[in-house]
């Protein structure tokens, strides 16, 4: 199986195909329903972003709390549509891919095209397993928001499907 | 008169919450192995086997199945000669819940209000539905709901001519509009009859019973298997991805309605739809 290393730039997304599988290591962020709306706040405002978008792969995911050994112990997707009316003011600062679950609007799917993004798949319900592949984990920002904040991971051979490429392609009919 | 005291219910609730949570429920599991031998689907099997081993990881490390570790739903059948003391009811479940959660570290995903979204930090309250029944006995069910199948749920107040064709095409629609969001194969209760709220509380009680049980009404049963066989003919599979997998059980449960109606209530549980229970 390919395997592909963070940053994910332009040259590696366009390799990528619709349907594809792959394991992706390197650093990832996670963020929710309430980081995006503070994310896209932040940009609408001008101000200062935790992380750089360029080329980022966002994560959506609420993990559970961290445990003795200080990795979460389920750390699965969360339903990708819930960022659809987000996703757009991400992608166009540069956001090179996003790992979720299910459907996009098609109005995000022509804006992964248009910049040369990827949308990832990865396996719903499916959180203790995924949990193993991340080798380190904090909090970035956001830390009130407890499950909902945004958590820098570095992961190591993370499963992905490639869900709609870059040419727009999605794995849905 | 027995006595039982509240104690002992938070501290059942407690570990049920960890059990539910960690423990993906024989029924299911069973159901995942039946189905993977029967899948052609290349891409469907590998996730299939990817959704046992999950299980086996989740046991094993006394890991949650999955990260959404939902919203506590909490049954409990009392019997009518069964007197609780010690102090209040709904506190103690509460308390079992928090503690369960924290000791479990489970994921805390309750909002104190839909509007003001503040997180309680607690997983509580949970939501507590009470049975009177006979014998001097306390049954306590735990059902963790994840909201990514939860969201997918539907209603529909049919017409009292309509009937099994309708009830069908009504839980088609709602799976096709589930797809691959709700983390497929589904396991679906369906309540039917009723009122509104019975319909839907109907459902839910659909995905605590055991996926391999037999309904003990027939017309249920027959209804049930035609149901099943009709979803896993949309072709939607593991993860949205196709295969014959889209559904790996169906529970229908009933009860007397009005004769001007027929509430149809479907309540979507995902690949890992949790519950445990004890009886005192």
């Amino acid at each position: 199986m390919k395997k592909i290393k963070t940053p994910l730039t332009e040259p590696v997304r366009t390799k990528l195909k619709c349907g594809q599988e792959v394991l992706l290591s390197g650093t990832i962020y996670t963020a929710r329903d309430e980081a995006h709306k503070k994310l896209t706040g932040l940009i609408k405002r001008k101000e200062k972003l935790p992380f750089n978008l360029k080329d980022a792969v966002i994560y959506y995911s609420g993990p559970t709390p961290v445990r003795q050994d200080g990795l979460f112990g389920s750390c699965g997707p969360t339903t990708s549509s819930r960022m659809d009316e987000f996703t757009p003011i991400l992608l166009n600062k540069g956001l090179g891919a996003m790992i979720g679950k299910g459907r996009r609007l098609n109005g995000v799917r022509n804006l992964i095209k248009k910049q040369k993004a990827v949308y990832f798949l990865t396996i719903g319900g499916a959180g203790a397993y995924l949990a193993k592949r991340i080798k380190s984990s904090g909090v970035l920002a956001f830390k009130k928001l407890g499950p909902e904040a945004i958590y820098k991971l570095e992961v190591k051979d993370f499963p992905l499907i490639v869900g709609i490429d870059s040419n727009g392609r999605s794995v849905y009919k | 008169m027995r006595k039982i005291n509240v104690d002992k219910i938070k501290n059942i609730v407690s570990e049920l919450c960890i059990e539910a949570n960690i423990s993906l429920r024989r029924d299911i599991y069973k159901a995942i192995v039946k189905a993977l031998k029967k899948e052609t689907n290349k891409r469907a099997r590998r996730i299939l086997g990817i959704l046992l081993e999950n299980a086996r990881i989740a046991r094993r490390e006394s890991r949650a199945l999955c990260q959404d570790t939902g919203i506590v739903c909490v049954y409990l059948q009392i019997g009518q000669d069964v007197k609780l003391v010690g102090g209040d009811l709904r506190k103690s479940i509460d308390s079992g819940v928090e503690e369960g959660y924290k000791k479990g570290a489970l994921r805390k995903s309750v909002v104190a209000s839909p509007l003001v979204r503040v997180n309680t930090g607690t997983n509580t309250p949970s939501i507590i539905y009470t049975e009177i029944v006979k014998g001097d006995k306390l049954k306590i069910t735990v059902m963790p709901k994840g909201f990514g199948s939860e969201n997918k749920s539907k209603l529909v107040m049919l017409n009292p001519t309509q009937g099994e064709k309708d009830i069908t095409s009504f839980i088609l629609e709602a799976v096709k509009e589930a797809g691959p969001d709700g983390c497929p194969p589904y396991i679906l209760g369906i309540g039917l009859g009723g009122t509104f709220d019975k319909a839907s509380y109907l459902a839910k009680k659909g995905l605590i019973s055991p996926i391999d049980r037999q309904n003990a009404k027939k017309h249920l049963r027959k209804l049930e298997s035609s149901i099943l066989k009709e979803v896993n003919k949309l072709g939607i599979g593991p993860m949205g991805l196709g295969g014959k997998t889209t559904c790996l059980g169906v529970n229908i449960l009933e009860y007397p309605t009005h004769i001007a109606g027929l509430p149809v209530a479907v309540n979507v549980g995902c690949h890992i739809t949790r519950s445990a229970s004890r009886m005192i």
